[in-house]
């Protein structure tokens, strides 16, 4: 019985966190629109300027746009996952995320079942970008499409954990501008969704290493290769380890006697 | 078996230097309903923040239907329904897409939480809006959703915290006499944290909360006894006032 009241409790998150998707149209739009711009203007401008060599998961010399293509999936998962996770910073002041919290189930378990809801919902938006990626003629192999979808979960969870994480201290939803600039552009600038790490260490070699320990990186590198059918372990440890990082750092800062919450004032 | 749906033992709490609570102690019986009156700031929020496990109580303890709220927390919680302060029902989903959200997370399957739904609806007198937005309706009647919310698992506490902010005269009213009835007939205990002391029935059981002490318990008539007044608002007024001038 204990079983089933956990599985529908994630349930009831889960579905509710679509309902909510699915009322907010605009919100799909505009979480649409960032890669798109990235993609049919930033990528087409750049083309030329920007060669790639052929590096794996690659066989062939492509285009920048093909190349961008995973790190803008990567972009809406960064950008949806810690927008879900911080409007748990408005739903806290609104007072819903207290419905939550007073279920009575562990609230390790309410938290996950959380950011398994708000990734649920950033897949569905990174498979449409997939989809118009598609039309435009960047074509993975078809079983990518497959192997991206473990890929997407992993990264996913691991960029909603962290965006927990940070909700669990910011006191008002005001500060979400300053994660935006502190936190989000550094995240995603300092990457290998835009270019290569090779790229980077030829103009400077602190910023590739930066780059190459920034989780987005590796959830980047994740998504690339097993769009094109492969396993990169290095990248899955890396995004798991940090995921579970994140989701206990996130858990003790939603813990009444340890975390932040204990010094908030409500 | 406890005999008390509440007992909250020498609570003390403070943000950071500041006391917001200090050794606070009372009990709330089953079918009982206890008004927790306190100007605002009194410490009532962070009370209820406590009792809910929303923040934790470092010194004293707290028990719901019997059940310590640090060491069985799932138990006690289970046994708890809640109304906060600040609404908290999703404004897009349905009356009922938010009530069945509830039971899951507590834990109801589909037939129960339908049942529980509708048998709530029906005693609400509002069976037609199973499938009205929360957005479509008027304060008063979200209240009651968040009443019949509250109750969907049948908890043996229940905590209000200033339900009628917002309402009209009438809706107020009605939801006093509805909370009391129910805690009567259905013997809840009902903790019910106000600052207006026209939501007080004589039979209520008192609490007079201010700058986190309590000021003065009791039966409303044995509260205005121990101050020597004549009407609750004058006790009330005598026992914030003296407080704020110690």
């Amino acid at each position: 019985m204990r079983l089933m009241h956990y599985l529908r409790a994630t349930n009831a998150i889960v579905g509710r966190e679509l309902l909510r998707f699915l009322h907010q149209r605009g919100r799909f739009v505009a979480a649409l629109v960032r890669p798109l711009v990235w993609l049919f203007i930033f990528a087409a401008g750049f083309r030329s300027t920007l060669g790639i060599a052929v590096i794996p998961p690659y066989e062939t010399y492509i285009l920048y746009e093909e190349y961008i293509t995973p790190g803008l999936a990567g972009m809406i998962l960064l950008f949806n996952g810690m927008q879900s996770s911080l409007s748990m910073v408005y739903d806290r002041e609104m007072g819903s995320m207290r419905i939550l919290l007073v279920a009575p189930l562990p609230r390790w378990y309410l938290l996950s079942s959380k950011l398994l809801a708000s990734t649920f919902v950033s897949l569905l938006q990174a498979y449409v970008f997939l989809g118009i990626a598609w039309a435009y003629e960047i074509q993975p192999p078809p079983v990518g499409y497959l192997y991206v979808f473990p890929a997407l979960i992993l990264a996913g969870l691991m960029l909603g954990a962290m965006g927990m994480f940070l909700s669990s201290f910011i006191k008002q939803l005001e500060n979400f501008a300053g994660v935006m600039n502190f936190v989000i552009f550094p995240m995603f600038f300092l990457s290998t969704a835009l270019y290569p790490l090779w790229r980077l260490q030829e103009s400077s070699k602190l910023l590739a290493r930066l780059a190459q320990y920034n989780p987005f990186s590796q959830a980047v590198e994740l998504i690339r290769f097993a769009l094109y059918g492969q396993f990169n372990r290095y990248a899955f440890f890396y995004t798991l380890v940090t995921l579970l990082v994140f989701l206990v750092l996130a858990v003790w800062g939603y813990n009444p006697s340890k975390g932040m919450m204990k010094r908030r004032k409500g | 078996m406890t005999s008390f749906a509440l007992e909250v033992e020498c609570v003390s709490f403070a943000y950071g230097k500041k006391k917001a609570l200090d050794d606070v102690s009372f009990t709330v019986k089953p079918g009982q309903c206890t008004i927790l009156l306190g100007p605002n700031g009194a410490g009532k929020s962070t009370l209820f923040a406590l009792i809910t496990r929303l923040y934790d109580s470092p010194t004293g303890q707290i028990r719901i239907a019997g059940f310590d709220n640090r060491k069985q927390p799932c138990k006690a919680l289970a046994d708890l329904g809640v109304v906060f302060q600040q609404p908290t029902l999703d404004l897009d989903l349905t009356v009922a897409q938010n009530l069945k959200y509830h039971a899951a997370l507590h834990g109801m399957s589909r037939r129960q939480a339908k049942r529980r739904i509708e048998e709530e609806l029906e005693r609400l007198e509002m069976p037609d809006y199973r499938t009205s937005k929360i957005r479509s309706l008027s304060g008063g009647y979200r209240r009651r959703v968040e009443i019949a919310r509250a109750l969907l698992h049948q908890p043996k506490l229940l905590l209000l915290d200033e339900p009628t902010v917002g309402l009209d005269i009438p809706s107020r009213q009605a939801l006093v006499a509805y909370v009391h009835q129910l805690a009567w007939k259905q013997g809840i205990g009902v903790l019910w944290a106000t600052h207006l002391i026209d939501e007080i029935e004589p039979s209520d059981e008192l609490i007079v909360l201010h700058q986190g002490t309590i000021r003065a318990r009791g039966i409303v008539n044995e509260v205005i006894e121990q101050v020597s007044v004549t009407t609750i608002g004058e006790a009330f007024q005598v026992l914030t006032e003296e407080a704020t001038c110690a």
